[in-house]
């Protein structure tokens, strides 16, 4: 049995890079996002490349009104699937966002919309009795900062949601793997100032597909990321309140 | 929609032999939809592998097509493939060998992309036999200033001529559909023969029966008088099943050729002066010149030699090096090329690499480089002005004979010289003023040298 993947956001970089790490590895895919256009010219590459099947469809991760007909729709396709990874992000203008309606919208599409779709995918997984849930969430959640805290905080919401669903799917087997990815050479980051080490959207690939294999809860790539974002956690609120992050 | 604006940067960019470096500003689209230019002026960015300032442009915009790379269709029966234009010849090969296919024309190295293949209209090993790559483009897609055009031999041929060899300045090419070769391995049957000087050299370029589907040779430059142009001839062709071993013969796709050495650093300006390079020039003679009975060769290993050595470029050190590769038309060829030879030995400039090809009929590309002749190519250190001051003198043979120097090649050339090597320039320009009438495609050396300016 051919064993299919959902990816849900699946024009950005770092989705390109897990779906390219998925195929390597015989998964056939399905790409869901918004730009039909693109997400055609990534189907055709995934599956001359990789000799694996690939089908795509339109998804929008901010109207979850359409969500339950979306997923009925994939399966029509796949039958059933054997994982999903959740890719579906937007930063933003962080200055924007200090104004509700454009928080709001960093808060639909970075929390409310993944929730809407993942819930409804945890169901079907849950049934299934087998499968994995991978959730790229982001360092911005680890801990609120002037600088992005609107994104921060939907992509922290995320990151706690995603740790509850692996508690509650433990017992069916469902795997939930939440990602935390530092800087990514992506059409999001590209161009800004202060950036160091930043990895590939194809090394982010390998990492999480390899983070799945060997069972990991969260993991944060690159790795360091980890002993970073402990570092930042552990300082004092009253000291972490007075500097400029 | 929230789609983001493109986000860009400045960099201090510089170009394979990394000189010139200049400011530029850099785009990235990760979509088909975001390619397009950008401002005033852009050019599009392949691997950044031409030598020169072909794909810069100081104080504007380049547009990077790294991510724009995927492969559209694959019809392994017939062999045609479409593809992004970013994409480079190492990706394709990859998907294609293993399929019995092959690119049907290729430079020395797999890293550059198949847009900058077309801007630049590119030759290989088989020049004499099958042309360059626009002989095997079914179709472009160009993305210009006043919208997408399809083009072809048969559909705007006139913005087809102008966009092969036109150096990315009539458009961003988009996708590109070419036809590809059958092969039966992934191998190639070499032969190598020595030649003690140029005259011996260019017997065995015109002996038909020596000759074979690709050939080039490699000529010491440090060697002068009566062994003035002593080298390597080295003919190929793709293996046919019954010339490969038993054993590959199981996996005949199978390319063995697998881990990069590197210059990790870049090497002190001492470093290639005139006796180490003598000594290596020695060395390979030596070796390279008595290789009489046909060899199998991977291949990567025949015709990517330099592309094992990562980032082999540093070995001129931070100044970089200039490339100078030019055209002589066959009747004049040997005389020419003797001339250049003589006044590269007699200066005090160590050529590292020198490499000698024949060129068949030209193509119908309004800026393309080949035509029927040889072509000579050879790699400068940049060491002080007096290498500018050689290559000038070299164009004045150049010109004399009738010839031109290669585009992609070039960060010096002066206007006057391209508009005599180049004389249908000004049937471009027209072309030109038709899709692009504001010049917002233009680079680095389109400036330098007023390509598309009318006189």
């Amino acid at each position: 049995m051919k064993k299919w993947v959902l990816i849900l956001g699946a024009t950005s970089a770092i989705a390109h890079g897990v779906a390219r790490a998925f195929a390597k590895k015989g998964f056939n895919l399905y790409l869901a996002g918004r730009d039909l256009d693109e997400l055609e010219r990534r189907s055709l590459d995934l599956s001359i490349r990789y000799g694996v099947e690939v089908k795509h469809g339109k998804f929008d991760a901010d109207n979850i009104e359409t969500h339950e007909k979306f997923l009925s729709e994939v399966l029509i396709e796949t039958t059933l699937f054997t994982g999903v990874v959740l890719a579906v992000g937007y930063m933003g203008d962080q200055i924007e966002a200090r104004n509700f309606p454009n928080a709001g919208k960093v808060i639909q599409t970075n929390f409310v919309g993944p929730v809407s779709i993942l819930s409804r995918c945890a169901n079907l997984l849950e049934d299934q009795g087998e499968g994995f849930i991978v959730g790229i969430s982001s360092v911005a959640g680890d801990r609120g900062r002037q600088s992005n805290y609107v994104y921060g905080a939907a992509k922290g919401g995320l990151s706690l949601y995603l740790q509850g669903l692996r508690n509650r799917l433990q017992p069916s087997g469902v795997q939930v793997l939440t990602v935390k990815p530092g800087f990514v050479d992506t059409a999001m980051t590209y161009g800004l100032p202060g950036l160091f080490l930043v990895a590939t959207p194809d090394y982010v690939g390998e990492r999480i597909v390899n983070g799945l294999e060997k069972k990991h809860d969260v993991i944060y790539t690159p790795w360091f990321w980890r002993y970073i974002m402990l570092i930042i956690r552990s300082i004092p609120e009253k000291i972490f309140k007075k500097l400029k992050l | 929609m929230k789609e983001q604006k493109m986000q860009s940067k400045i960099v201090k960019l510089e170009s394979w032999n990394r000189y010139p470096k200049q400011n530029c500003t850099l785009y990235r689209p990760e979509r088909y939809s975001e390619l397009h230019p950008q401002g005033a002026s852009s050019i599009a960015r392949g691997s950044g592998l031409s030598y020169g300032d072909a794909a810069l442009n100081e104080n504007a915009n380049v547009i990077l097509t790294e991510r724009i790379n995927r492969i559209l269709n694959f019809d392994e029966r017939k062999g045609i493939i479409t593809v992004e234009a970013g994409i480079t010849l190492e990706e394709i090969l990859d998907v294609i060998v293993p399929n019995g296919w092959f690119l049907p024309v290729t430079p020395g190295t797999q890293f550059i992309t198949l847009g900058g293949a077309v801007a630049a209209d590119v030759h290989g090993k088989n020049h004499h036999h099958d042309g360059s790559i626009s002989q095997f483009i079914v179709k472009l897609e160009l993305i210009t200033p006043k919208g997408v055009i399809i083009c072809s031999v048969a559909e705007n041929s006139d913005i087809f001529w102008a966009t092969i060899g036109g150096m990315g300045l009539t458009g961003i090419i988009g996708e590109v559909t070419i036809n590809l070769r059958s092969i039966e391995s992934a191998y190639v049957s070499v032969t190598h023969r020595g030649a003690e000087n140029l005259d011996a050299l260019f017997r065995l370029f015109s002996d038909t029966s020596l000759d074979d589907q690709y050939s080039v040779a490699w000529i010491d430059c440090m060697s002068s008088g009566s062994s003035l142009g002593r080298g390597v001839y080295m003919s190929g062709h793709h293996a046919m099943l019954d010339e490969v071993d038993n054993s590959e013969k199981r996996e005949p796709f199978k390319s063995k050729i697998k881990s990069n050495s590197s210059i990790p650093f870049d090497f002190p300006r001492m470093a290639l002066n005139s006796l180490s390079v003598k000594a290596f020039n020695a060395y390979y003679y030596r070796v390279n010149s008595n290789k009489k009975t046909p060899f199998l060769s991977d291949y990567k290993e025949y015709f990517y030699p330099l592309d094992s050595v990562n980032n082999w470029n540093r070995m001129y050190g931070k100044n970089g090096f200039l490339q100078y590769q030019c055209v002589i038309p066959e009747l004049m060829a040997q005389e020419g090329i003797r001339n250049i030879l003589e006044k590269v030995s007699s200066s005090k400039q160590s050529s590292f690499l020198a490499v000698l090809k024949r060129m068949g009929a030209e193509g119908a590309g309004m800026l393309s480089f080949p035509m029927a002749g040889y072509t000579l190519a050879l790699d400068l250190k940049m060491n002080n002005k007096s290498v500018f001051t050689l290559l000038n003198e070299l164009d004045e043979i150049v010109v004399r004979n009738g010839g031109k120097v290669y585009l992609a090649k070039d960060a010096r050339l002066s206007r006057e010289s391209f508009l005599t090597m180049y004389p249908r320039s000004e049937e471009w320009a027209a072309i030109k003023q038709q899709i692009d009438p504001d010049n917002i495609l233009s680079s680095s050396l389109s400036r330098r040298l007023g390509i598309g300016a009318t006189a």
